[in-house]
C-alpha cells in the first residue's frame, strides 16, 4: 500500500472567509492533510456546506487557500492551474451544459478546450456516450434532456480530457436509483481497470459507502474521520464495547433479564424507536455468549444488528453531535 | 481525540506521481470566442438586428437618394465654393442627410448615421447582457473554468465574439447601403469618401465596443441576465432622450446664464454644455459622425459650428477631419477600456461557486 503513489497531496490546506461585518472568520477548511493514492476511489462525506466543494475547487486552483499546500500530479494547482486542469476532470454539483448544441457538440467543445483535435476526439466521444449509456442521444440538442441525462452526459464530459485523476461533486444527485448503481459501478471500473483515481464528494452515505476504498467525513470545514469504512467504524466504538441491536422470541422484559445476565454485558435498554428490540452494550468477545443465553433460555433471535459497524451510526452520531455546524450554510 | 490520531496515520511518504507537464494547451479565448461567434449568428437576436438594421438602412438611404438628386447640385455647388475649388463628394451626406419621405411632414425619420446612434446601443447590449450570467444561470461556468484555460479567457473570448458579430453587423450593412447608394445616384465615391466611410465604420464599431463592454459589466455584476438588460437599457434611454436636458440643467448651474448675461457669460455656459455632453458617448459619436462624414465640418467647438460664423467655406481634407475627431476617438476608447477593466476585474475577483 505504501509503493502506492499519490496522486493528491494536501498539508494544512485551509480556506477561511471574513465574513460580512468584517470582524469574524468563517473557516471553510480547516487545516486538511490528505493523501490520495493512484487508482483509489476516495470519498468525501459530509452535509452540504461542510466544505467538500471548497477543498475541490482548492485542489482546482479555482480558489485560493488561505495557507497550506496541495499537490496535485506533482503540480501545484495555484502557480499551475492549466497542468492541472489538463489532467484532472471536475463534475461539478447541478452540471450544465449550453442548451442549444447537442450532446456531441458540447463534448467536443470540451475536447477544445483541452487541446484535442476534432478528428482525435470523435472515436473517444462515440465510444463515450455508450459507455455513459447514452449511446443514442449524442445528436439531440442538450435542452431535450433529462437531469439524469445531463448528469451522465457531464461524466462523459468529465472523461473527454482522458484524465488521470477525476473530481466528482455529488455526481448521483439526479440520477434515478438504477443510473446510480450504472454510474458506481463505472466509476469504480475507471479506477480498477484504467488506474483512474476518483474523488468522489457526497452527503449520500450508502453511495460513497458503496463505492470508495477510503472516506473523509466532513463536518464545518473539519475532518472527523479519515480511513476505510472499518477502520472509522473501529474507531468509533466507545471504549471496547460495541453495540448491538437484539430482537428475539419471547417476552420483551424476559429477554432484557437474560441479556443484563450475561457478563460483559454493560448496559441493556429497550430501543425507543422499536420497543420489540434491545440496544445492548456488550464487549465485543461477549457477543457470542449474549447470543448462546438466549437460545438457552428458549427466546431465539430472530434480528442482531452490529451498531458499531454501520456508518450510518457514526454518520449520524458527528451531525448530532454538532447541529449548529450542520445547520450553519456555505459560505 | 482518537480521530485527530486516526487522521495522522491517514497520510504517507508515498512518492506523488507526477505527469510531464502538457505543451498542447491551445488559447482558451480562441475556442471560447469561436464557440461564443457560431452561436451568436445562429441566434434569434443576430437575425433581428441584421434585418432590422439593414431594412431601416435601406429604407434611409432609398428616400435620401430620391430627394437628393435635386438637393445633390445645390449641396455640391456650396461644397465645391471651397477656396481651393477642390469638388467635395456629397456621397457622404446620403449617410447624414435625413430623409423626408412623401405623406410624412418634416424629418421624422432619421439618418442612417442617426439609426446607428440610436440602435447601436441596442447590438451592443443585445450581445453582452448576458455574457457572464447565463453561463452562471445554465450552470456551464464550473465546467468551464475547470477546464485548462484561464479565467479571463473566458471575458476576452466572448468580448471578442461580440465585437467580431457587431463588426461585422455594421460592416455588411454599410457596404449593402453604398450599393443602394451608387446605384442610385450614379456616384461612386472615391479614394477620401472611402477612407472617411472606413473611419467612420471603425468609429461606430468603438461606439458599440462600449455598450458592449458596459453590457459585459452588468453581466458579471447582475446575477439576473434581466436585471442586466433593464439596467443598461434605462442608462441607454435616460442618456438619448434626457442627456440633452440633464446637460443643460447642469451647465445652467456651473456656469448661468442671468438676465442680461455678457456674450462672455453665455458663451462660457455655452461650452459648458459642449463638455458635459461629451461625457456621454452618443454626443461623440454624433460630433464624430459630423466631422468625418461632412468635410465641410471645420470645428466641434459650439461656436464655430454655426455656419454663419464659419471662417472660410472649406472642405477639410480627410487627416484634418481626423485630427478633428481624434480627443473624441480618444474619450470614446477610454470609456470602453474603462467598462471593459471594470467587468474584467469584478469577472476575476467573483467566486466560481454562486
Amino acid at each position: 500500500m505504501a509503493s502506492t503513489p499519490v496522486v493528491i497531496r494536501t498539508r494544512g490546506l485551509e480556506k477561511r472567509y471574513q465574513r460580512d461585518d468584517g470582524t469574524q472568520e468563517k473557516v471553510a477548511v480547516r487545516s486538511l492533510d490528505l493523501d490520495i493514492r493512484q487508482g483509489e476511489v476516495f470519498g468525501l462525506l459530509g452535509p452540504n456546506g461542510a466544505g467538500k466543494t471548497t477543498t475541490i475547487l482548492m485542489l482546482l486552483g479555482l480558489t485560493e487557500p488561505t495557507s497550506g499546500t496541495a499537490q496535485v500530479l506533482g503540480f501545484d494547482p495555484l502557480r499551475d492551474p492549466l497542468q492541472v486542469k489538463r489532467h484532472v476532470g471536475y463534475l461539478p454539483d447541478n452540471v450544465g451544459f449550453y442548451g442549444a448544441m447537442t450532446g456531441r457538440e458540447n463534448l467536443r467543445y470540451t475536447a477544445r478546450l483541452n487541446g484535442i483535435r476534432d478528428d482525435e476526439s470523435e472515436a473517444t466521444i462515440t465510444d463515450l456516450m455508450a459507455r455513459v449509456g447514452l449511446p443514442d442521444a449524442g445528436e439531440q440538442p442538450v435542452e431535450t434532456y433529462s437531469r439524469g441525462m445531463r448528469q451522465r452526459l457531464g461524466l462523459a464530459d468529465v472523461l473527454v480530457k482522458d484524465p488521470a485523476v477525476i473530481i466528482l461533486d455529488e455526481p448521483t444527485t439526479s440520477i434515478d436509483p438504477v443510473g446510480v448503481v450504472e454510474v458506481l459501478e463505472l466509476v469504480r471500473g475507471l479506477a480498477r481497470d484504467q488506474g483512474v483515481s476518483v474523488l468522489l464528494s457526497s452527503h449520500l452515505l450508502h453511495q460513497v459507502q458503496q463505492v470508495c476504498d477510503r472516506i473523509a467525513i466532513f463536518v464545518a470545514g473539519d475532518v472527523v474521520a479519515m480511513g476505510t469504512v472499518e477502520e472509522i467504524a473501529a474507531s468509533q466504538q466507545r471504549g471496547t464495547q460495541v453495540t448491538l441491536d437484539i430482537g428475539a422470541d419471547g417476552d420483551v422484559t424476559a429477554v432484557g433479564e437474560v441479556i443484563r445476565a450475561v457478563p460483559g454485558v454493560a448496559s441493556a435498554v429497550i430501543d425507543p424507536q422499536d420497543r420489540r428490540l434491545w440496544t445492548v452494550s456488550v464487549l465485543p468477545e461477549s457477543r457470542s455468549a449474549v447470543l448462546s443465553a438466549l437460545l438457552v433460555a428458549g427466546h431465539t433471535p430472530w434480528l442482531v444488528r452490529d451498531r458499531g459497524m454501520e456508518l450510518d451510526e457514526i454518520y449520524q452520531r458527528y451531525f448530532a453531535a454538532t447541529p449548529a455546524a450542520v445547520q450553519e450554510p456555505a459560505a | 481525540m482518537t480521530d485527530i490520531a486516526r487522521v495522522a496515520t491517514q497520510t504517507s511518504d508515498a512518492p506523488m506521481l507526477t505527469l510531464p507537464a502538457t505543451r498542447s494547451i491551445p488559447a482558451g479565448w480562441r475556442v471560447i470566442g469561436s464557440r461564443e461567434f457560431t452561436e451568436h449568428i445562429l441566434s434569434v437576436r443576430f437575425i433581428v438586428l441584421l434585418l432590422v438594421l439593414g431594412l431601416a438602412g435601406v429604407l434611409a438611404i432609398y428616400a435620401v437618394a430620391g430627394s437628393f438628386r435635386d438637393a445633390a447640385s445645390a449641396i455640391a455647388a456650396e461644397a465645391t465654393k471651397s477656396l481651393t475649388g477642390r469638388p467635395v463628394s456629397v456621397f457622404p451626406l446620403l449617410f447624414t442627410q435625413s430623409p423626408t419621405i412623401p405623406g410624412i411632414s418634416g424629418q421624422s425619420f432619421p439618418s442612417f448615421a442617426g439609426l446607428v446612434a440610436l440602435l447601436g446601443p441596442v447590438l451592443g447590449i443585445a450581445f453582452g447582457f448576458d455574457a457572464i450570467s447565463s453561463e452562471r444561470s445554465e450552470g456551464t461556468l464550473p465546467r468551464l473554468v475547470s477546464q485548462p484555460i484561464h479565467r479571463d479567457d473566458v471575458i476576452n473570448g466572448k468580448f471578442v465574439a461580440g465585437l467580431a458579430v457587431i463588426t461585422m453587423i455594421l460592416a455588411a450593412v454599410i457596404v449593402l447601403l453604398s450599393r443602394v447608394g451608387i446605384i442610385r445616384l450614379g456616384i461612386v465615391p472615391d479614394a477620401e469618401v472611402v477612407f472617411r466611410l472606413v473611419t467612420w465604420f471603425l468609429v461606430a464599431a468603438i461606439y458599440v465596443a462600449f455598450w458592449l463592454a458596459l453590457a459585459t459589466l452588468a453581466s458579471v455584476v447582475f446575477r439576473r441576465a434581466a436585471t442586466a438588460a433593464l439596467v443598461v437599457i434605462a442608462f441607454w434611454l435616460i442618456l438619448t432622450f434626457f442627456g440633452n436636458q440633464i446637460v443643460s440643467v447642469a451647465a445652467g448651474y456651473l456656469r448661468p446664464v442671468p438676465s442680461g448675461a455678457t456674450a462672455t457669460e453665455t458663451l462660457a455656459n455655452v461650452r459648458m454644455v459642449a463638455d458635459l455632453g461629451r461625457l456621454s458617448p452618443i454626443t461623440l459619436f454624433t460630433e464624430m459622425t459630423q466631422a468625418m462624414l461632412n468635410p465641410m465640418v471645420q470645428s466641434l467647438d459650439p461656436f464655430f459650428t454655426d455656419p454663419t460664423r464659419r471662417a472660410f467655406a472649406t472642405a477639410l481634407p480627410y487627416s484634418q477631419s481626423l485630427l478633428l475627431i481624434w480627443p473624441q476617438v480618444v474619450l470614446l476608447l477610454a470609456g470602453t477600456v474603462i467598462c471593459f477593466a471594470a467587468a474584467y476585474v469584478s469577472f476575476m475577483r467573483q467566486e466560481i461557486r454562486a
